[in-house]
């Protein structure tokens, strides 16, 4: 999902970045507020930021025969709620952008806005809807995180095929360019990342049933101490 | 069932990655003999599209610094993965003996 340095033109570069910067900010806040008032979570935010860490960093094979990554940001946005993660990807894009030249500071507005806003709040509403539908805790888990995955690489190609309309079919045909190249490739690995979700929350609710009734993931009935 | 549930998850993952490895093959060689490459990168991908679309499109900025060589950038790739996954395991290490202590503490009480 990394748009290169410089392969979005300037006004869709600056177009990006006005439209992330409120999340990130905000998302700021919303950390530093939980971190003064609720202290005993700053374990759960390291948690979710490494997991970022990890699983942006692996690159997997895909049926398509390229290779892509999953994005770990359902897990925090669960957790904390989608605003939260706005900082914390970006931190992750940043460090990717500056020292790996995978993405870049022209294209950070638009990466953050994929990476680390919709696929979090797609991730962070699925999760509600999957809850308040009564589906099993696993399941809920696994859809949210694998579809906040696939959304990010979907929110890439809208914004490739804006900047990049086809000559002769406009968006549309762009837009089914670039999907095949992110959204295809993504499918199996955003089926990964739900499932590696999923093993994360098992140890969550082992280790830390009180903190998922604090932050509102679960209902004290469901948790067993 | 619930004990082996973890198992079973990372071995599904596991199953993911190793199935493209085997299913997709590298086609022949074009007619100047130069090797097809698989599994590019998909970021990559992108990049050669978008100069299919729009030819003279020309990017108006450069990575600041671009890692020397592939092994240069797996070593960054792996120090970020490493980071987080060092952090994931002292959670998981400290959550567990806690877990334990208090249970063997509930047992002595």
């Amino acid at each position: 999902m990394h748009i290169m340095e410089g392969f979005l033109p300037v006004k869709h570069a600056i177009g990006w970045s006005i439209a992330s910067a409120p999340f990130v900010a905000y998302g700021l806040y919303s950390v530093s507020k939980t971190i003064k008032e609720k202290p005993e979570q700053r374990m759960l935010l390291g948690v979710a930021t490494a997991f970022t860490f990890v699983l942006s960093a692996l690159k997997m094979p895909s049926v398509t025969g390229s290779c892509s990554h999953p994005t770990g940001t359902g897990l925090g946005a669960i957790l904390f709620g989608p605003a939260a993660m706005a900082p914390i990807g970006a931190v992750v894009l940043l460090f990717q952008a500056l020292l790996l030249a995978h993405g870049g500071i022209t294209t950070l507005g638009a990466n953050i806005f994929s990476m680390a806003i919709v696929g979090p709040f797609v991730a962070f509403g699925v999760y509600r809807l999957a809850k308040a539908a009564k589906l099993p805790f696993g399941v809920c888990i696994f859809l949210a995180a694998a579809l906040g995955d696939l959304l990010t690489y979907v929110t890439t190609s809208v914004q490739l095929a804006l900047a990049f309309p086809d000559p002769a079919g406009g968006f549309a045909a762009s837009f089914a360019k670039f999907a095949t190249v992110f959204a295809v490739t993504q499918i199996p690995l955003a089926i990964s990342e739900g499932l590696l979700t999923v093993i994360v929350f098992n140890a969550l609710s082992r280790f830390n049933p009180r903190e998922l009734q604090e932050l509102d993931v679960v209902e004290s009935r469901e948790v067993q101490a | 069932m619930k004990r082996y549930q973890n198992l079973i998850l990372l071995a599904l993952v596991a199953a993911l990655v190793v199935i493209p490895l085997l299913i997709v093959k590298a086609p022949e060689p074009g007619p100047d003999g130069e090797e097809v490459e698989i599994f590019e990168g998909a970021d990559n991908q992108a990049k050669d599209l978008i100069t299919e679309i729009v030819p003279d499109y020309h990017p108006w900025a450069e990575s600041l610094l671009e890692p020397p060589s592939g092994e240069i950038e797996s070593l960054l790739f792996a120090l970020q993965a490493a980071l987080g996954a060092g952090f994931l395991g002292y959670w998981y290490g400290s959550s567990a003996t806690r877990a334990r202590l208090r249970q063997s503490g509930e047992k002595k009480a």
